[in-house]
């Protein structure tokens, strides 16, 4: 009797053993979307967040020459990589023949080939959150500068100039708390810093200014005061700055702000919220959520500015009802030659979104399904 | 980042806690030639299972969530190691579902709603068991009707042999991780009718352990990288003290009882790309006194009372220059009484009427938080009938929630706001029926409908709080059926088949969603709806060889599919998790505990097997766990000299060495061993 039992369990365990095998890496997954179109770029990269912790930052590709979409490359491109791209990708940008992962729970900047993903090198940076390059540089600003305990502990932010030749670290320059995004122009650097630790208790701690850095000396200069909780900052063809503040998140909302390039300070706001925006020409693209606590429900706006008039001259980019269904927009793109607009849905941050193509007209063209919290597009130029 | 900041939220803060009343518990403990098996006895109204005595006490579980993993319908969250957070879910309705009663009354943390059963010791405790909707005793305080399913810790209760009046027990464990755990154990007969207890323990461990990544090609299955590390910052020092005092009156019995933890560790975190190191620091202080007294007053008519006041303080620190810089402290107090009534109307009916009171509040100094205080009131009314073959329980538990809060933290432009009141009043029935009058064999079902409360954590949690969530709530419909057979004298003495059926609903659960977008804002809302099916099964095969060789196996299996009915806005997302099973639910899991006791040699095996599962509700490659299962050995052996008796045990687990994780990005420990040598006299 006993032996029948304990021969049943050896096979319990033999049956168990079998359900179990090595985990394999992530092969991408295609899908067919679109007829092949000529239109200057051979494709676009999309970055997935990944939500913090699950380590599930991925890299998808769409493909202009083919119209496929291919999902979760960065695995089968590099499957030498242990556990792959990393946690949560906040940025992402090409430069010269190379493309930039801002990986921000990663502490790292991962260097790729262009053209195929390649895996070249990582820079390391602690907290690192936007790129930019200028001259042979990278700049990237990071949140992790050195602290304070006066007698509350505060770490204020820097931007890492880095060598692109050597993926090195030739210098770095102080900020203010928590810097997001920055721009170069005019042989200055323009970084948003956001105080994003500092204000959950009180709104007043939350920095309100960019810091102007000159390329140069590579030193800050000035401040120019704006709001609180700065985000992103993007220069037009006049060379004049649009910025975007996040609020408090409570009484003050979102706005847009524009900071004139001769007076170095805000000579205009927008009256609209700003979560993430994209510049065409003179059109910038801009959607907004909002949190309302009146309706406990997300507030989700849609918006094209012109840059030449800062005005708003459209309230809405999609115009087929898409943008009912998108749950939380978090990522946008143009395409420059046929105006196809690219708007990610992040959905619920914990599983996987989607990207819709939409035409100038604002119909959806198609939608695919993409990694988690889709959020950073970039385009491929041509070779 | 203010995710991170939830999830820490919602993973430590503090414990509380408990004591033990007089219950006289139903769950017959029978004792099958000298070795205590579990047992569902026909007293059972309600499915059960429960682990005790030496069974209990030779699985190589660690703490009380290691072996709360043997039970049938039960899933464990483990992130590993021996101070890493252990928290136990019941047929999937989630965590917060839970009642962890220790020594009888209720272990609460109103902040999260969440126990760390990895934070209780084994090394005192008694008896383990597990109650699908409600204990079936109703002669009970109303907050034992108050949750989905529960557990119930005891601890050892002092019992002295006619001539002695001082037990002592001094027990010394040591193995993987730089484990160090000695506890003292002290009983003395202080008159013929009280009895007092103090034990004491201290655990320190670095954590360490190696884990190992591996992947390998689709095709070749060569390997295409495989990393092994050092599991770091998973350590641990605790201290923990437990006094009681235990009395009898006439026609009654009392106790009171002190519980002190103390402890600092390190929280291991998620291993992802570059980061393979993290430094989070975890502080608990937890302390509660509580006290019990239950009399007969006059025939037919028992009265109980409970009284418990708890305070525990965490401080949660995270010093990592490359995250946000958090030092936060949380501290929660709760007072409670209790008061019930049973009043038996004949032999075969007994009517109980509880009323409970309950106070809590939570200070921190997170910035931005208020202070909530909460003031809940309970009565259950309950009645147990026995008709011949049929017995049935019916209870209706009236739940009252107001909450006030203070200023806090907050700035004074903040408008703060206290949750609205909440008053519901839920049902529960319970039925079984024995066709046969000779066979101990019973069906039985029951309906039981509740709900949790919003944390405080859910409610006024800076920013991500959200005062106007309603309770969740959990509609249970279980049928199942219990045989068992003793057969004397032939080899296999005795079995036992319990199996049940079930089906769940979750409705209005509470989720977090993004809240704008940006920074990983979230808010928590009342979205989430899932729909349990399982079956669990629950064999015990008891043999009896010549020689005095006895064989326990207890088996148990669980399927459940949990599936995920949230509707969401965008319908092209929802074609991707609509009906996808849960997270970390798997469809097939089980155990297997077998014991060969041979005179004073106790050798045991056991397994279990998670299956398959995915991370999240959409169920694709990417968010796929594989299966995991673990094979543990322990041998021991007890000897006796002079008036000295000693047991001496080796535990081996996770023999075969496999690399698991329970959690993703939280690898679990490959083989590892322990060594407890005991004394008492």
């Amino acid at each position: 009797m006993s032996r029948q039992y304990l021969f049943l369990l050896l096979v319990l365990i033999f049956m168990a053993s079998a359900c179990r095998k090595d985990v394999e890496v992530f092969i991408n997954e295609d899908t067919s979307l679109d007829s092949a179109t000529v239109n200057g770029f051979a494709g676009f990269y999309l970055l997935n967040e990944g939500n913090m912790g699950s380590n599930k930052s991925t890299l998808d590709y769409f493909d202009y020459t083919t119209g496929k979409y291919q999902r979760n490359i960065y695995a089968a491109i590099n499957p030498n990589v242990p556990k792959e791209l990393g946690d949560v990708g906040n940025d992402m940008a090409i430069y010269g023949s190379r493309l930039y992962a801002v990986i921000n729970a990663s502490n790292k900047v991962e260097v790729m080939d262009a053209r195929t993903a390649k895996r070249i090198g990582q820079i390391e940076i602690p907290n690192c959150r936007y790129i930019k390059f200028d001259n042979g540089y990278a700049y990237i600003t990071s949140y992790a500068g050195p602290i304070q305990i006066n007698p509350n502990y505060t770490q204020k932010g820097y931007v890492a100039k880095i060598d692109t030749a050597t993926l090195a670290e030739v210098d770095r320059c102080i900020v203010g708390f928590q810097p997001d995004g920055l721009e170069i122009t005019n042989g200055k650097i323009y970084v948003a810093n956001s105080g994003g630790y500092m204000g959950a208790g009180s709104t007043d701690k939350y920095e309100r200014s960019v810091s102007v850095i000159d390329l140069a000396s590579f030193k800050e200069e000035k401040r120019i005061d704006v709001a609180y909780n700065l985000h992103h900052i993007k220069v037009d063809k006049r060379g004049d700055l649009w910025v975007t503040s996040r609020g408090d998140y409570k009484q003050l909302p979102s706005r847009l702000y524009f900071i004139d390039k001769s007076q170095e300070k805000v000579t205009d706001t927008l009256p609209i919220a700003v979560s993430n925006y994209y510049l065409d020409g003179d059109s910038l693209y801009v959607y907004s959520t909002e949190w309302s606590y009146i309706t406990y429900s997300n507030v989700i706006t849609y918006a094209i500015v012109n840059t030449r008039t800062r005005e708003v001259v459209s309230k809405a980019f999609i115009t087929d009802g898409t943008e009912k269904e998108i749950e939380i927009p978090y990522g946008i793109m143009v395409n420059p030659v046929t105006k196809d607009i690219y708007v990610t849905d992040a959905g619920n941050y914990v599983s996987p979104g989607m990207l819709y193509c939409f035409s100038k007209e604002g119909k959806k063209k198609w939608s695919v399904r993409t990694g988690d919290i889709p959020a950073h597009m970039v385009l491929l130029p041509k070779s | 980042m203010i995710t991170f900041l939830a999830f820490i939220g919602t993973r430590s803060y503090g414990q509380k806690t408990n004591r033990d009343s007089t219950h006289v518990d139903t769950a017959g403990i029978r004792m099958l030639r000298g070795v205590t098996i579990s047992t569902i006895g026909y007293k059972e109204v309600i499915p059960s299972q429960k682990l005790t005595g030496e069974n209990l006490k030779s699985l190589n579980s660690f703490s009380v969530a290691d072996a709360i993993r043997y039970f049938a319908g039960v899933q464990v969250k483990d992130y590993g190691g021996i101070g890493g957070l252990k928290t136990v879910d019941m047929r999937s309705m989630g965590t917060n579902h839970m009642g962890v009663f220790y020594d009888g009354i209720q272990l609460g943390n109103a902040q999260n709603g969440q126990i760390d059963l990895g934070k209780f010791s084994m090394d005192n405790i008694e008896s383990i068991a597990v109650y699908n909707g409600q204990k079936s005793d109703i002669f009970q305080p109303a907050k034992d009707y108050g949750s989905s399913g529960s557990i119930y810790l005891r601890s050892r209760k002092p019992a002295f042999d006619s001539t002695k009046t001082t037990n002592f027990k001094g027990v010394f464990k040591t193995g993987s991780f730089d484990l160090i755990n000695p506890s003292v154990l002290w009983e003395q007969k202080i008159s013929e009718n009280v009895h007092y207890s103090l034990s004491t323990e201290y655990i320190k461990s670095s954590g360490r352990y190696p884990f190992r990544y591996k992947r390998v090609y689709h095709n070749s299955g060569a390997t295409a990288w495989d990393t092994t590390a050092i599991r770091q910052n998973g350590d641990i020092e605790a201290w923990r003290l437990e006094s009681g005092l235990y009395g009898n009156i006439n026609r009654g019995a009392w106790n009171v009882k002190g519980y002190f933890y103390d402890s600092e560790r390190g929280i291991p975190g998620a291993i992802v790309n570059n980061v393979w190191k993290r430094s989070q620091r975890q502080w608990d202080r937890n302390f509660f006194i509580q006290g019990g007294l239950q009399k007969n007053i006059v025939k037919g008519y028992d009265v109980q009372v409970n009284a418990k006041y708890a305070n525990d303080y965490m401080r949660y620190l995270n010093p990592d220059t490359t995250l946000m810089y958090l030092d936060n402290n949380f501290h929660q107090q709760e007072w409670y009484a209790s008061i019930a009534n049973k009043y038996s109307v004949s032999k075969k009916i007994d009517i109980n009427l509880s009323t409970d009171f309950q106070y809590n509040t939570l200070n921190s100094n997170l910035d931005g938080f208020v202070f909530p205080k909460r003031f809940t009131s309970l009565v259950a009314l309950a009645t147990a009938a026995e008709l011949g073959p049929v017995k049935m329980q019916g209870s209706l538990l009236g739940t009252f929630v107001n909450e006030q809060i203070t200023r806090g933290n907050t700035s004074t432009t903040d408008t703060s706001v206290a949750a609205p009141a909440k008053n519901e009043v839920t049902p529960a029935f319970f039925i079984s029926y024995k066709p046969f009058a000779k066979e101990d064999f019973n069906l039985r079902a029951f309906y039981k409908n509740i709900f949790r409360m919003p944390t405080f954590n859910d409610l006024y949690y800076t920013d991500i709080g959200n005062i106007s969530l309603q309770p969740e709530y959990t509609h249970q419909y279980n049928l199942g059926f219990a045989y068992r057979k003793s057969r004397a004298g032939s080899v296999l003495s005795e079995f036992q088949l319990q199996s049940d059926f079930y089906y769940n609903q979750v409705t209005n659960k509470i989720v977090a969603v993004p809240k704008g977008s940006g920074m990983y804002r979230w808010m928590m809302m009342n979205i989430g709806d899932v729909e349990i099916r399982g079956v669990d099964v629950v064999a015990d095969l008891a043999f009896t060889f010549p020689r005095e060789i006895l064989l326990n196996i207890r088996t148990a299996y669980t399927y459940q599919t949990a599936r995920d009915y949230t509707t969401r806005k965008n319908p092209e997302l929802q074609k991707i998790t609509y009906g996808g099973q849960i997270p970390y639910i798997p469809w097939h899991s089980g155990s297997v505990i077998s014991t060969v006791q041979y005179k004073s040699w106790r050798l045991n095996y056991s397994f279990i097997y998670v299956g398959e599962r995915y991370q999240n509700s959409a169920n694709i490659p990417e968010n796929y766990e594989q299966p995991w299962y673990t094979n543990d050995l322990s041998a021991s052996k007890n000897f006796a000299f002079k008036r000295y008796r000693f047991r001496i045990a080796a535990e081996l687990n996770n023999v075969l060495g496999q690399d698991y994780e329970v959690v993703v990005n939280y690898p679990m420990p490959k083989r590892n061993y322990k060594i407890i040598l005991s004394v008492e006299l």
